[in-house]
C-alpha cells in the first residue's frame, strides 16, 4: 500500500490552512466574519489528457484535453447528453462505479496520475471531492455527524474532528444557522441548507479539487444565490469544476467556461469570451439559445 | 353558464352519447362488497380461532390456573402436571439461537447479492437462497438429527469444556439432540425469508446515498456501513422479527432434533421441548384425556399469543421504516 496519496504526500501549503492554525477558539469569531472563514491557498491544477469515457460499448466522452487552473472556477456547459457530467465523474473516478462503465486517459493532480493502477481509489476521492445534483445528507446522521462523515473513514487520521467540523461548517456558510442544533438530523434542514451541509461534508476532508454536478438544480433561486456566493469564497482555497445547465449561472460564477458537444470539448476559454465572442459557431448557437 | 355544469342541464334535453349510462356500476359494487366481505371473513376467522382456543383450553386453565400453567415448571401429563414453562423456555431459547445465528448470515447474504457480487451471479444466487425455503421442514429435521447433530457434538463438547466457566455451559450435560441444534436448524430455515426481505429493503437505498459515501473516500465496506445499513436498519429489524415468528412456530424439524424432554435444560446443549413440538407429539395420546387435550390447546393459545406479539413488533418496525422513507422525500425536495 505504498501508493502515492495526494492528500498527504504533497501538502506543504495546505497544512497552513488547517483549522488548528488559529488555535485559540476565542480568537476565531473575533477575527473572522461570522459567515465564512475559508482562507486562501494555492489550489491544485488538474490536467486532463485524452480522456475517453464509455458506458459499455458506447463512448460518452471522446478524447478530452483540458486544464483546470488552480483557484479558478471552471463551468462545464453543453446540451443534455453531451458528456459533461460523465467527464466530471471521471475526475474523481466515480464514473467507473456504474456497472459496465470505464474510462481511459490521464488525469493528473499534483503530478500524480489519478488513473495510475497502483493508486488507492479512496485517496483519489479524498483529494477530489464531489457535490451532487440532489442534496444527499445521510438521513440517519445528525448535522455534526454528516459533516464529520468523511473524517471518520479509515483514510483520515489525526484530525481534531470537532474543530474541523466547525471549520467546514463555517466554510460552507452554515455555521451560524446550525451551531445550536448540531445534534439534530441533517435532513431536518431546508434543501439549500442541506446542499451547503453536503459542501461542508466535502470540504471537511480538505480536498484539492471540488467537483459540483449541477449543485443548484434542485434549489430555489435564493438558495441558489447563496451557493453561488459560497463558490466564490471556496475558490480562494480550492480548484472548482461546476457542471451547470444554467448559462446565467455559468456567467455568474465561472472564470473560464468549457463547452462540450456530443462527447467532445468544443471550446474552453474565459467565460466572458465564451458568452460574448465565442470561437466556434456551435458554441455561439448554444449560448444564444439556438439549440440545446 | 351555457358551458356550465352537466347536472344543471334541463331535464328533457337528451344527453350526449358520452354521458349516457346509469351512473352506477354494478361490477364495481360487487367487487367492493365482495372484497370487503372476504376481508371481514379473515378477521372473523382469526377472532373465531382465538375464542375457540380459549373455550377449548378453559378446562385446563381453570383446573391448573393461568399463572401456574404459564409458569409451572413440571409437565407430566400422566400425573396431571401441566406447567408449560419448560415448553415456553424451549421455544424462546431455540428461537433466539436461530436469530443470533441466522440473521447475520441472512444480512450478509443480502448485502453480498445486492451490493458486491457480479451482476451475472445475482439471479442464480437469489434463486439458490430462496430454494432453502422450499426444502420441507421434515427433511431439515432428518438431516439435523442424522447428520448435523452428531457432527456438532464434538464441537459442543470442546466448547463446553473450554468455556465451562460461562453460564448455560456444562461439559457433563451435552446431549446429541439439544436446544442448540434445533436453533441452528431453525436458523437455516429463517435465512431465506430474512434475506429476501433484507434484499428488498437494501435495494431501495438510493444511489445518491451510496455515491455520497464513496465520493468522500469510503471503501466498499465503509459505504455499506455509512449509507446502506443505517438507511435500511428498520426494515432489516422487521425482517428479523418475521423470521422470529417463523422460528417460534416451526414444529416438525424441532420435534426431531430437540430431544422432547419436558424440563428446563440447564445448558444450551441440553435436551428440551417447545410448545409446537409438544402439541405435535402428544395430541394422539391426549384424545382420551380431556384435561390433557385442553392443556395442549392452551399451549396452542400461548403460542398464538406469542406469535401475535412478535408480529405486532415486526409491523411496528416495518411501519417505522416506511414512515421514515416517506418523510425523507419531501424534506429532501423542499426549497
Amino acid at each position: 500500500m505504498n501508493t502515492p496519496d495526494p492528500t498527504t504526500a504533497t501538502k506543504p501549503q495546505a497544512s497552513m490552512n488547517q483549522p488548528n492554525a488559529d488555535a485559540t477558539p476565542a480568537a476565531a469569531p473575533a477575527s473572522a466574519p461570522t459567515t465564512t472563514s475559508v482562507e486562501s491557498a494555492d489550489g491544485r491544477e488538474v490536467t486532463l489528457t485524452d480522456v475517453h469515457a464509455y458506458y459499455g460499448g458506447s463512448e460518452a466522452v471522446k478524447g478530452v484535453d483540458l486544464v483546470y487552473k488552480p483557484n479558478e472556477v471552471t463551468a462545464m456547459i453543453g446540451p443534455s447528453g453531451c458528456g459533461k457530467s460523465t467527464l466530471l465523474r471521471c475526475i474523481n473516478r466515480m464514473h467507473e462505479e456504474i456497472p459496465g462503465a470505464h474510462a481511459t486517459g490521464k488525469i493528473v493532480v499534483d503530478d500524480i496520475d489519478l488513473y495510475d493502477p497502483s493508486i488507492d481509489l479512496t485517496a483519489v476521492r479524498r483529494a477530489v471531492g464531489m457535490v451532487f445534483q440532489k442534496p444527499n445528507p445521510f438521513p440517519t446522521m445528525s448535522i455534526f455527524d454528516n459533516t464529520a462523515a468523511g473524517l471518520r473513514l479509515s483514510g483520515t487520521k489525526g484530525v481534531d474532528v470537532k474543530e474541523r467540523v466547525e471549520w467546514a461548517l463555517r466554510g460552507a456558510g452554515l455555521w451560524d444557522e446550525v451551531k445550536d442544533r448540531l445534534d439534530k438530523p441533517g435532513i431536518g434542514l431546508s434543501g439549500g441548507q442541506q446542499q451547503r451541509l453536503c459542501i461542508a461534508r466535502t470540504i471537511a476532508v480538505e480536498p484539492e479539487v471540488i467537483l459540483m454536478d449541477e449543485p443548484c438544480s434542485a434549489l430555489d433561486p435564493i438558495a441558489t444565490l447563496k451557493i453561488e456566493d459560497l463558490i466564490h469564497e471556496l475558490k480562494q482555497r480550492f480548484t472548482i469544476v461546476i457542471v451547470t445547465h444554467n448559462m446565467q449561472q455559468a456567467a455568474r460564477v465561472a472564470d473560464t467556461t468549457a463547452f462540450m458537444y456530443l462527447g467532445e470539448l468544443v471550446e474552453h476559454a474565459p467565460t466572458q469570451q465564451i458568452f460574448n465572442n465565442p470561437g466556434d459557431p456551435r458554441t455561439e448557437e448554444y449560448v444564444t439559445g439556438k439549440f440545446g | 353558464m351555457e358551458a356550465g355544469s352537466l347536472s344543471s342541464k334541463k331535464t328533457g334535453a337528451p344527453k350526449p352519447s358520452w354521458a349516457s349510462g346509469s351512473g352506477s356500476h354494478v361490477g364495481d359494487a360487487i367487487l367492493k362488497y365482495g372484497l370487503a366481505g372476504l376481508a371481514v371473513g379473515v378477521l372473523v376467522l382469526i377472532a373465531y380461532f382465538f375464542v375457540r382456543l380459549i373455550v377449548e383450553a378453559e378446562p385446563a386453565l381453570s383446573q391448573v390456573g393461568v399463572i401456574d400453567f404459564v409458569f409451572g415448571d413440571s409437565w407430566v401429563p400422566s400425573q396431571g402436571d401441566y406447567g408449560a414453562l419448560p415448553l415456553l423456555v424451549g421455544t424462546l431459547i431455540t428461537s433466539v439461537i436461530a436469530l443470533i445465528v441466522g440473521v447475520p448470515v441472512a444480512i450478509a447474504t443480502a448485502l453480498y447479492i445486492t451490493e458486491l457480487c457480479p451482476k451475472r451471479f445475482r439471479g442464480p444466487l437469489t434463486v439458490v437462497v430462496d430454494l432453502l425455503a422450499a426444502v420441507p421442514s421434515v427433511v431439515y429435521g432428518l438431516w439435523g438429527i442424522f447428520f448435523l447433530a452428531p457432527k456438532l457434538e464434538p464441537a459442543e463438547k470442546w466448547f463446553s469444556e473450554t468455556f465451562a466457566f460461562l453460564p448455560l455451559v456444562d461439559p457433563d450435560k451435552v446431549s446429541i439432540p439439544n436446544y442448540f441444534v434445533a436453533g441452528v436448524i431453525l436458523a437455516i430455515m429463517i435465512v431465506p425469508i430474512v434475506s429476501a426481505i433484507s434484499r428488498e429493503v437494501i435495494s431501495t437505498v438510493p444511489a445518491e446515498q451510496k455515491e455520497g459515501a464513496l465520493a468522500l473516500g469510503a471503501t466498499r465496506w465503509e459505504m455499506l456501513r455509512m449509507a446502506v445499513l443505517p438507511y435500511s436498519r428498520a426494515g432489516i429489524a422487521g425482517a428479523s422479527m418475521l423470521g422470529l415468528g417463523r422460528a417460534i412456530g416451526e414444529t416438525i424439524a424441532v420435534v426431531i432434533v430437540i430431544g422432547n424432554a419436558a424440563v428446563i435444560g440447564s445448558t444450551i446443549f441440553s435436551q428440551g421441548y417447545t410448545l409446537a413440538a409438544v402439541i405435535a407429539n402428544e395430541f394422539g395420546e391426549a384424545a382420551s384425556d380431556p384435561l390433557h387435550r385442553a392443556a395442549l390447546i392452551a399451549c396452542g393459545l400461548l403460542l398464538f399469543i406469542l406469535t401475535l406479539i412478535v408480529n405486532a413488533i415486526a409491523r411496528y418496525f416495518v411501519n417505522k421504516a416506511e414512515e421514515g422513507q416517506a418523510s425523507r422525500v419531501p424534506a429532501g425536495m423542499a426549497g
